[in-house]
């Protein structure tokens, strides 16, 4: 069976594409190719002089150290974040999975932290990880660890880990759930009666089964901590200290927005949307090609 | 496209009421929050009832940051407000913007308002002053740091004087750490203005050449001077064993005094309402300490804090309303009134003198302090004022280099070479966006 519309002529199956269209302009290209214009500009915050200077803020930004930091900080806080949420939701989506007494409940509660704010996610991470006030930071005194993410690099950039994978759990959490649902439970059992234990079963006809999720949240994830991320690192860290927790979004939003260097600023996020074209794409042609479906 | 229609449709809203009363609406944004949120409310209601012609209508714009942004962000769209509340640093990116802005000297000599730049205190209005004495924008809320002392917890270290010095205040830390604070000797919040720009122009070293950029964008950082350098590796000193322990840029940490952890904090004046009302302990404040050794120490104190400017582009009767208003912030029992019960500085010596006969400040010491350090001298070129483009960036530049020294990842030395390195760039790319 073919399933294809007919139309009798083309004004109706562009009308049905107008909305679409004008979506993807209006909120993408247009604004990107804003992006892409302003980044061959330097121009003060009011925009009362503009001066085309070709590559110039590019080049600019390649001769900052800082901004190779940033890539680096960038890539160990997205694997760090996309490992650990991809990893925890899936080890308590198998868990809910199970037929459990309240089961409902502990699937409902697993969810909530979706719908907090980034920003007030990272308010409540700094109340209890606060070096002097958090309630969490003493426990941690006390065995030994001198934690300070005020000052020290790592520890900041673990609570960011922390505070931006328990944010995302809830939403991968929620994606592998029903991907664990939609496996039929005759292959499972089929697999337990041919011997295979829980184990084998998971990582034998689970895992590669539910590999298009998997799949598609990685690519989310990875979107995720390159672009969401940015109100718990304002609110936690504000990118310090000494720039350890600066990441390329954060850049831009600190050179533009703070620092009102609007050419740099757009430059910045020209290669970020470069960057995460071609993530995106690699993605998709290799690690598409193990995925079953 | 569709918020902007709706926008225009909002302001010929505006216009068409506001020629339907007779009365000139003027837009004041600003970034208050709290008590002060209800002074800029009462101030704008006072003025309103105390004539017909114009009515300050007040917005809360979000934070200092959001509140600039939100003021460039309508200027570009053709919608500025008449009256724009810039925090300290913002103050030469507002000055580069030579179109966007009506100075405000200039707007009270068209409007035939009553204006002595000489009625204003010379330390706050210096700072947002042409080289030349030039009012650009008009002081509102001011501050200026000051050392915070919970006096039971010195009295019980032993310490019986509040430290004049750092050398005073380095031993007072030891003694305080040994008698209990182990997490926090002293400490003091807003890194960089703290330990750079108030400590230059306390010590009456140049932060920058130019009168630190007062004189002219074309200025170049000069704070990795011995001076310094000493400084800030006498804090990482004591940051090891955290007789000294870093509260960050902001003032996010102030709550480590209010919560008893450090006995000695350095912060903004500002800090007093919240001391008043949550510090459970016999507090005082005190000038900032200086290095004896440095010629000069102490000098002033520069303020922070943030003024109104006054947005281009509008028309020469609401310049009037405007004018009458900073003449009506300028009076002196309303200066008076407003820094007694706020705590925010006068900015007029009449006012500061009417306080000072009226004996407040003998039941109210701690108001007076950041005064006394912002007149202690005449101000000199070091210490007037500072006006460097992109502050905003310079700030986080020098917070960075600053922790990565307390972090041991490099020397006091490096790092404020490499925080002046790193100025000067940013304040290269501002003189080309406004040249």
């Amino acid at each position: 069976m073919e399933k294809r519309a007919h139309f009798s002529g083309w004004t109706l199956p562009l009308l049905l594409i107008v909305p679409q269209m004008a979506i993807t302009i209006i909120f993408f290209y247009w604004p990107a190719s804003q992006a892409i214009w302003q980044s061959f500009l330097r121009e003060d915050a009011f925009g009362l002089s503009s001066e085309f200077v070709g590559f110039e803020n590019y080049v600019h930004l390649f001769e900052q150290p800082e901004y190779y930091r940033a890539m680096v900080t960038t890539a160990i806080f997205s694997s760090l974040v996309a490992f650990f949420s991809l990893a925890c939701s899936l080890l308590l989506a198998t868990q809910a999975d199970k037929n459990l007494r309240g089961g409902q409940a502990y699937k409902t509660l697993l969810i909530w932290p979706y719908a907090v704010a980034p920003a007030i996610a990272g308010v409540l991470w700094i109340f209890m990880f606060h070096p002097t006030l958090g309630t969490l930071s003493k426990p941690i005194k006390a065995i030994g660890i001198d934690w300070n993410p005020m000052l020290n690099g790592n520890h900041a950039m673990t609570l960011l880990v922390l505070s931006a994978t328990w944010k995302q759990i809830s939403y991968n959490f929620l994606f592998f759930l029903a991907g664990l649902q939609a496996i039929p439970k005759s292959v499972i059992e089929a697999a337990a009666i041919d011997g295979a234990g829980p184990l084998r079963r998971f990582w034998t006809v689970i895992f590669p089964l539910l590999s298009p999720t998997t799949f598609f949240l990685l690519v989310v994830n990875i979107v995720y901590v390159f672009f969401d991320t940015f109100g718990i690192i304002d609110a936690v860290t504000g990118g310090g200290p000494a720039g350890t927790t600066t990441t390329l979004v954060y850049k831009v939003y600190a050179d533009g927005r703070l620092g009102g260097d609007l050419g740099g600023s757009a430059a910045q996020s020209v290669i970020l949307m470069i960057i995460v074209i071609a993530l995106t794409a690699i993605q998709f042609r290799y690690v598409e090609r193990k995925v079953q479906y | 496209m569709m918020k902007k229609s709706l926008l225009g449709a909002l302001a010929l809203g505006l216009a068409t009421s506001t020629s339907a009363f007779a009365q000139t609406e003027l837009q004041w944004w600003h970034a208050m929050t709290g008590a002060n949120n209800d002074v800029v409310n009462r101030l704008a209601e006072e003025f309103n009832n105390s004539q017909k012609d114009y009515k300050v209508v007040v917005s809360y714009k979000g934070q200092y940051a959001d509140t600039l942004n939100a003021g460039i962000a309508a200027f570009r769209a053709g919608n500025a407000p008449h009256i724009l509340q810039v925090f300290e640093v913002g103050t030469a990116t507002m000055m580069g913007a030579k179109g966007a802005i009506k100075p405000v000297h200039e707007m009270m000599k068209e409007a035939g308002e009553k204006f002595d730049p000489q009625s204003y205190l010379p330390a706050i209005s210096g700072y947002y002053s042409t080289a030349k004495g030039e009012m650009l924008s008009f002081p509102f809320n001011s501050s200026s740091m000051v050392m915070w002392i919970n006096k039971d917890e010195l009295k019980k270290a032993g310490i019986a004087e509040i430290p004049k010095t750092w050398p005073q205040v380095f031993e007072a830390g030891k003694k305080l750490k040994a008698a209990g604070h182990e997490t926090c000797g002293f400490s003091n919040a807003w890194a960089p203005w703290a330990n750079i720009e108030q400590f230059s122009a306390w010590h009456n070293i140049p932060m920058a050449t130019k009168a630190n950029g007062l004189d002219g964008f074309d200025t170049e950082m000069k704070f990795n001077s011995p001076a310094h350098v000493k400084h800030l590796q006498n804090l990482v000193d004591l940051q090891k064993d955290k007789t000294y322990d870093y509260s960050g840029r902001d003032s996010r940490s102030e709550g480590r005094f209010t919560s008893g952890e450090c006995a000695i904090f350095l912060t903004s004046s500002g800090f007093y309402g919240n001391v008043k009302a949550n510090a459970k302990f016999d507090w005082a404040n005190a000038p900032m300490p200086y290095y004896p050794d440095i010629q000069g120490a102490p000098q002033n104190s520069i303020i922070g804090g943030a003024s109104l400017w006054v947005m281009g582009g509008k028309k020469a009767d609401e310049y009037k309303g405007v004018a009458k208003f900073f003449a009506f912030l300028s009076d002196t029992d309303r200066q008076a009134r407003l820094h007694q019960e706020s705590g925010y500085l006068p900015i007029t010596k009449a006012a500061y003198e009417k306080t000072k006969a009226s004996g407040f400040y003998e039941k109210n010491p701690a108001l007076q302090t950041a005064l006394i350090e912002l007149t202690n001298k005449e101000p000199t070129e070091n210490s007037r004022g500072l006006r460097f483009g992109n502050m905003v960036q310079i700030r986080d530049v020098v917070s960075e280099e600053i922790e990565a020294a307390l972090a041991g990842q490099k020397p006091a030395k490096d790092a404020l070479d490499s925080a002046v390195n790193r100025s000067n760039q940013i304040l290269r790319q501002f003189e080309r966006t406004v040249r």
